[in-house]
């Protein structure tokens, strides 16, 4: 049950939420049942399918269920994870290695036994090389050996921290057959769309704009499983079409918030519909304002200070994310209990201390009331981000500072905001990866060329902040290394190069005949092996 | 001698069309690349991010490495040799993409447009049979009313309506998934599926049709040869339908040739609402992923069907108007 209990801590402190959650009852009528289709809403196609190369959960939705990883997160199991292509792994003293044991009887779809050579081959022509995450993870990577078919060993030129590649092997070890690539141009390999794994699932037909349309696999190591015949992803680009799917039962779940907030609150009267908050713990975005230090009055440590005191927390959780979120304190989310720390300095909402700071650093109110005026380029990832943007606009408005808004569209965001620094502050959405090194530090250490998207573009620089980011890469302890990610919280949170507002993360909806949903923190993007429909 | 003279029209257009099609793909190419950010920046947003190396690699096998001079010339070479290039979007060949949706929409369009045009312009020969009674009222009012609703709010109507509340049609897609059915079974399918988008976007246009026909009816009752014909003694129904009627269709058919370009691309939003994978979503992806091959060829064909379709107009005119066939004698 440790599960319930963490689910509702991560809307705890908010009443509206409380009161439209509609969690799974305890001992809920209704036993898995074999067999059957389940349809869900995909509200995008990704080009490359293959979760190897794009660790991303656009790719990981679909191809989860298809490419397996060494392990899967989970509610209870050992820190945090449940043993998928791996059973066991154990990390060497020294930091230099760490030993995979590999499960027993399991084929590819396309009939080959999975071996240790695909482990080696996927870490190093894949994940160390071309994957996204895995250049940065597995970047010490020397050099895999296979004693046997069921061990793999990996070795690290310099000491790396097993706790590091523990954390990150949900998202960085998406196993590839080596036979099907090998000697091939892994990133042009047509396996890329026709994905081949040792998943539960096989990717029987993709017809795009349409729908993804996933077997069962009935040779699956776990003989118990997959419960489902068939899952189907429809595509359904436009989100009020997902609710009204929803309503007609032409689709059974819709997972990544596909029923937009506002739409929550009548679909989760609907008869025979849950909504589900949990199941996303392990995909927590963080909502941010980016700030860009090559701006005088921005580079200014009492500035940045002033634009924390003027936003009000509390309004953005509950009118923006209607509940839907939690107020932040920095950079690593609330539910990490091993590397979150609430001990740092806050900013609650006060604008009459903004305006003393603001004051303070020489920025007085001209005679037309303004202090200074500002670049704001809202992401426009989500709705949140543009509806965060017009509230800053307004915030801002009320201490002094003239925000203007830019909208652009996302490759237009992307270059304006990472390439050509065409910005004064930015609203941004980066995802905690259960580890800070995975995607989390880039966004505070120094030197990292323009074009970088999702990383400090901001022009902040500090060598204290350069070195816990340094150490922390190498220290193989692991409460040492945990104790280093507080102190560059307390320091993020006493320089504030970005000001971290909310946390937030996304809602499931689903018809009450779907069982096992949300049961692992990164449910919606795992293999749903259990997942089962009630005919 | 009738063939020929087609033949030779047709020939003439289809050569005249070259350069059109020059300056809209070159108009097309120069619009995209003043858009911010390139099908890289794209990719990175889906991608969640890579770092500077992976990023340089992946500029430098899409092409983007290049300045716009030397893409646009290597398009224009591979164009001429018949091939659309490479869609970073969707990783595949452009005109594998191109053609995967083309039936689609043609489909979706040549139905709704006939719909449009022909109920439209039959209801406004109703309506434009007797100008100022009131069925002519009744249905200007109507028409205004249909007119000024956005389709995506209509289809959101229709769904709520009828896919949600009533449960008689599916909320979206063009078939039921892997469903197994083959012929007549298929098509019924596909047919329910496309009842709701093209309901949606043939209501939206027959307003348009049922006005124009209607206005331009109204206007020829004070002509000297319908006057002349009713003096006559000529029955009304004769004359609405043989005289004013025929001659209130001229520009209602001209209409129709230019509805063709604005159907291709004004179906974006209809396509999202019920999830059809056509064009006019393809057009849309292409511009948010800056994939610019995929883009080119989505205009190259849409160039393509308007000018065969302003062609047919051409013809269907010179049929029901003699004299434009006399002109070119």
């Amino acid at each position: 049950m440790t599960h319930l209990i963490s689910r509702r801590s991560l809307v705890a402190g908010s009443a509206g939420a409380a009161a439209l959650l509609a969690l799974p009852r305890l001992g809920w009528a209704g036993q898995p049942v074999r067999g059957g289709r389940l349809v869900v809403a995909a509200d995008s196609e990704p080009s490359n399918l293959n979760p190897a190369i794009v660790a991303s959960n656009g790719v990981f939705f679909v191809a989860s269920k298809v490419v397996e990883p060494l392990a899967e997160q989970s509610y209870d199991g050992k820190d945090g994870l449940s043993p998928r292509l791996a059973t066991a792994w154990e990390g060497a003293a020294d930091g230099r290695s760490i030993t995979f044991r590999l499960r027993e009887g399991v084929t590819w779809h396309d009939g080959k036994p999975f071996t240790s050579a695909d482990v080696a081959f996927s870490a190093l022509e894949v994940w160390k090389p071309l994957q996204n995450l895995g250049r940065v993870v597995f970047k010490n990577l020397e050099a895999v050996e296979t004693p046997d078919a069921r061990t793999a060993v990996l070795r690290f030129s310099a000491p790396t921290p097993f706790q590091l590649i523990r954390n990150a092997l949900p998202v960085v070890t998406s196993v590839l057959p080596r036979h099907v690539y090998a000697g091939s141009d892994i990133t042009k390999n047509p396996a890329n769309q026709a994905l081949i794994g040792t998943g539960p699932f096989k990717l029987a037909e993709h017809r795009p704009g349409e729908y993804y349309l996933l077997k069962r696999n009935e040779a699956y190591w776990d003989r118990t499983a997959p419960s489902l015949d068939e899952i189907v992803f429809q595509v359904l680009p436009d989100r009020a079409s997902a609710a009204s799917a929803l309503e007609a039962e032409q689709i059974e779940l819709a997972a990544f918030s596909a029923v937009p907030l506002a739409d929550l609150d009548r679909i989760s009267r609907v008869p025979g519909l849950k909504v589900y908050t949990n199941g996303y713990e392990g995909l927590t975005y963080q909502l941010v304002v980016e700030i860009n230090h090559r701006r005088k009055e921005l580079a200014d440590v009492r500035v940045r200070r002033a634009l924390a005191h003027a936003i009000d927390r509390d309004f953005v959780v509950k009118t923006i994310f209607l509940g839907y979120a939690k107020a932040a304190t920095g950079p690593v989310p609330q539910y990490d209990k091993t590397f979150y720390t609430p001990d740092v300095a806050r900013y609650p909402f006060d604008p009459a201390r903004a305006e003393a700071l603001l004051d303070e650093a020489g920025y007085k109110r001209g005679a037309d009331g303004i202090r200074f005026r500002l670049k704001l380029l809202p992401a426009p990832f989500f709705n949140e981000t543009k509806q965060f943007g017009d509230y800053l606009r307004q915030a801002y408005g009320k201490v002094g500072i003239d925000a203007q808004i830019v909208s652009n569209d996302t490759p237009a965001h992307l270059k304006a905001v990472y390439t050509d620094h065409a910005f004064d502050i930015a609203v941004a959405t980066p995802v905690y990866r259960q580890d800070p090194a995975i995607s989390t530090t880039i966004l505070f250490q120094s030197g990292l060329p323009a074009g970088v998207p999702f990383s400090n573009q901001y022009g902040y620089a500090d060598p204290e902040v350069d070195g816990l980011i340094r150490d922390a890469a190498s220290t193989i302890d692991d409460a040492k290394r945990a104790e280093l990610y507080k102190a560059l919280q307390r320091k993020a949170a006493q320089d504030l190069p970005l000001i971290n507002v909310a946390e937030f993360s996304f809602i499931t909806v689903a018809r009450d005949t779907v069982g096992n949903v949300s049961n692992n923190p990164r449910w919606a993007v795992s293999n749903w092996a259990d997942a089962w429909v009630k005919q | 001698m009738a063939i020929p003279r087609v033949l030779a029209v047709v020939l003439g257009r289809i050569a005249g069309a070259v350069p059109v099609l020059a300056i809209v793909l070159l108009g097309s190419f120069l619009l995209l690349e003043a858009a911010p950010g390139d099908a890289v920046d794209a990719y990175l947003a889906g991608a969640g991010g890579a770092d500077a190396q992976r990023i340089a690699e992946l500029r430098a096998a899409w092409g983007l490495d290049r300045g716009p001079v030397q893409r646009l010339a290597a398009y224009a070479g591979a164009l001429a040799e018949g091939d659309l290039g490479w869609s970073s979007a969707f990783e595949r060949p452009v005109r594998d993409v191109v053609l995967e949706r083309l039936p689609v929409t043609l489909t979706l369009m040549g139905l709704a447009t006939t719909i449009a045009f022909g109920l439209g312009s039959l209801l406004g020969v109703l309506a434009g049979a007797r100008p100022g009674s009131l069925r002519d009222r009744a249905l200007s009012l109507a028409s205004l009313a249909l007119y000024a609703v956005p389709g995506f709010w209509l289809g959101l109507v229709l769904i709520v309506v009828f896919a949600v509340d009533l449960r008689w049609l599916p909320v979206g897609g063009i078939e039921t998934i892997a469903s197994g059915k083959t012929g007549l079974a298929r098509l019924a399918d596909i047919g329910l599926h496309l009842a709701l988008p093209v309901a949606t976007l043939s209501l939206v246009y027959l307003a348009l049709y049922l006005r124009l026909m209607r206005d331009r009816m109204a206007a020829l009752w004070h002509e000297p040869f319908v006057l002349a014909l009713r003096a006559r003694g000529i029955p009304r129904r004769r004359v609405v339908w043989r005289h004013v009627a025929r001659n209130a269709l001229l520009p209602v058919v001209t209409m129709l040739g230019l509805q063709a370009a604005s159907m291709l691309g004004g179906s974006v939003v209809v396509e999202s609402v019920f999830a059809v994978p056509g064009f006019g979503r393809l057009a849309a992806e292409a511009v948010a992923k800056r994939d610019m091959p995929l883009l080119l060829g989505v205009i190259l064909c849409g160039a393509v069907a308007v000018i065969a379709a302003n062609l047919l107009v051409d013809l269907a005119y010179a049929r029901l108007d003699p004299r434009v066939g006399s002109a070119q004698r």
